[in-house]
């Protein structure tokens, strides 16, 4: 798909873009825009499986049972507690190192890629910190929707999904936000196991060159996906705001 | 539908919060629980709802004791304090809410939730309004709303948790005539929490005055008011005081400081409580005199004096205290007034309010520092 990619957008972009841009920049243009894509999707995929991930870990955590709570409760302390890096090194290169033969072939297609690890362990960190962010808006709800949304009738579970969480996920949008673009920022890691996106495909750029232009063309990359998520959020609150 | 409470309690850690209630709500009708903060009315409406749970006793809906049953399947139609609107949605889906999460079998089409909530609206005269959202609304529309929501479901009961108390004088006494009306058209039988004694009287059928957990009495609002059963009952409702009166030696109870009139003192003899209390050789026996129960006469011997006086409206209050001898206490035969004798009494425990029409403070020439005797037209006994 990144093949198809890089031939139908990214080099036509290039090829016109070219002769208006920077030499540095013209003559990698293609790599940092497979790069970009990379990023993109990596981001969209990750942020769309880690949003699940969190409404029903939140839910986990502000449920009654004993049980959920508690695995919900690990689940975020571990992932929130450790390095990014180092859970995709233990990821990528620890699972990994079992090879094909140790894990099975299904594990191993995914474990013994970088791109799949990264979105996973990527899925997996932002959900544990989304689901931090909703459960902190759900309990600074204002009191007696639950009991309100209760004796209209409905069940717990279907107070939370048509009352409470609606609610939340309004209240929590720019915190929310805010952890999209600290996501983006962390994605630049998985270069380090071997995928490359904006970050890895810059690294070897500067690699064949050493002019340290590459790295700022690649900062100015970064900053238009936040402003984009920036935007993206912004305009998702005003269609969201009520009153 | 007629709701029952037996026995019911509640504790909160070692708070008490309801204490061994007994109560009945008949059918059709409207009650009030009145009370202070903290003496369990709302605690008992939210167990009848079965938002909460009880430590013991019942709670039975027409001779269905509904004690163990999940507070939505009770079908009562709770209306909240702060109202407990669903932000996110129109006043239209939020009284349609109740009706559209019902299964299958008993949901209506969306064609009647829809007739449903435009007849909601009209009944609480917010027709246009449909399309708002509750922040775009005022306090008295969001709290009609919420009456609305809880009346889609079509409960069995209607109850109400201070519907009123986040909401300006003036539209409180709009909604509470309204609600009065609605509840005749409606024939819902409805428990209203209250810590207003006027909303409490104007309002309800029957009223539930509440203390430290337990109802002090139950009856309509004229008896209420009238034969309160308890001291507490009758401060909680409208002004009034504790006029001590000792027994003396011709064998009669009077006051020391000031005059009884006829009708008491006829009273006083006739009283099975007084006869009991003087045949307990008790030292003091407390008449209880509402404000617009005493008599007051400008006299320049008079033992007591106007220390305040304060418009309200149609009549005068007025507060008036003791300047004379401090009867039994010594014999500081003083004209100051007791607060500047060191060691006497503190001056309230000697002052009393006395509410006059503003014709009849005219007429007597009664203004601030007139000195006056005074006399206690009627009052209550209450058993110890």
């Amino acid at each position: 798909m990144f093949d198809l990619m890089s031939q139908w957008i990214s080099a036509p972009i290039c090829g016109l873009a070219s002769p208006i841009l920077p030499s540095v920049f013209a003559n990698s243009c293609v790599r940092y825009f497979d790069g970009f894509w990379q990023t993109i999707i990596l981001l969209i995929l990750s942020v769309s499986a880690g949003f699940v991930l969190a409404m029903a870990t939140a839910l986990a955590r502000l449920s009654q049972r004993k049980f959920l709570a508690n695995v919900a409760a690990v689940y975020s302390y571990v992932f929130r507690g450790t390095p990014l890096l180092v859970q995709l090194f233990i990821a990528y290169y620890g699972i990994g190192s079992f090879g094909e033969e140790g894990l099975g072939s299904l594990l191993w297609l995914i474990f013994g890629n970088g791109w799949t690890v990264g979105l996973i362990i990527l899925s997996l960190n932002t959900g544990a910190y989304s689901a931090e962010i909703i459960r902190g808006a759900v309990v600074n709800l204002p009191p007696g929707q639950m009991e309100a949304a209760k004796a209209s009738g409905m069940s717990w579970l279907l107070a939370m999904y048509r009352i409470i969480l609606p609610q939340a996920f309004r209240y929590c949008l720019p915190a929310y936000a805010n952890e999209v673009v600290l996501l983006m920022k962390g994605s630049a890691l998985v270069s380090t196991i071997a995928v490359m996106d904006l970050m890895g495909q810059t690294r070897t750029i500067y690699a064949r060159s050493y002019q340290l232009e590459v790295y700022v063309n690649a900062a100015i990359m970064y900053l238009v996906i936040a402003g984009l998520i920036t935007w993206l959020f912004r305009s998702l609150e005003k269609r969201l705001k009520v009153g | 539908m007629t709701i029952t409470v037996e026995n019911l309690s509640r504790n909160f850690r070692n708070f008490k919060a309801v204490d061994n209630v007994s109560l009945t709500a008949e059918k059709g009708e409207l009650l009030a629980l009145l009370g202070p903060s903290g003496s369990g009315k709302t605690t008992l409406l939210r167990l009848i709802a079965g938002l909460e749970q009880p430590d013991s006793g019942s709670v039975i809906f027409e001779g269905e004791d509904v004690t163990r049953l999940d507070v939505r399947h009770r079908q009562v139609g709770f209306v909240f304090q702060h109202y407990g609107l669903f932000r996110h949605m129109t006043v239209t889906e939020n009284i349609a809410f109740g009706l559209r999460i019902k299964n299958r079998r008993e949901r209506p089409s969306k064609s009647q939730i829809s007739e449903r909530v435009q007849e909601l609206l009209h009944l609480v005269q917010l027709d246009r309004l449909g399309q708002r959202h509750p922040d775009q609304l005022s306090g008295g529309q969001k709290q009609r709303v919420a009456l609305a929501r809880a009346l889609a479901v079509e409960p069995r009961i209607l109850l109400l948790d201070e519907p009123f108390g986040a909401l300006d004088a003036g539209v409180r006494k709009d909604l509470r005539r309204w609600l009065r009306r609605l509840h005749d058209d409606l024939q819902l039988t409805t428990i209203v929490v209250t810590h207003d004694q006027d909303e409490a009287m104007e309002l309800a059928d029957r009223v539930v005055v509440m203390n430290r957990a337990k109802i002090i009495q139950a009856a309509t609002p004229a008896k209420i008011y009238d034969q309160p059963n308890d001291p507490f009952v009758f401060r909680f409702l409208g002004a009034g005081s504790a006029v001590p009166l000792l027994f003396n030696t011709l064998g009669h109870w009077r006051s020391p400081k000031m005059a009884l009139g006829g009708e008491v003192m006829a009273m006083l003899d006739r009283s099975e409580r007084a006869r009991q209390a003087a045949e307990a050789g008790d030292q003091q026996l407390d008449l209880f005199v509402r404000s617009h129960q005493f008599e007051m006469m400008a006299d320049s011997k008079g033992d007591w004096r106007i220390r305040f006086a304060a418009l309200t409206g149609r009549s005068i209050r007025f507060e008036v205290q003791y300047i004379g001898n401090i009867g039994n206490i010594g014999s500081i035969a003083s004209q100051e007034p007791p607060s500047l004798n060191p060691g006497a009494p503190t001056p309230d425990a000697l002052t009393y309010e006395v509410d006059l029409s503003r014709e009849e403070a005219e007429e007597n020439g009664l203004s601030l520092g007139t000195r006056v005797t005074l006399t206690v037209k009627s009052g209550l006994l209450f058993p110890r």
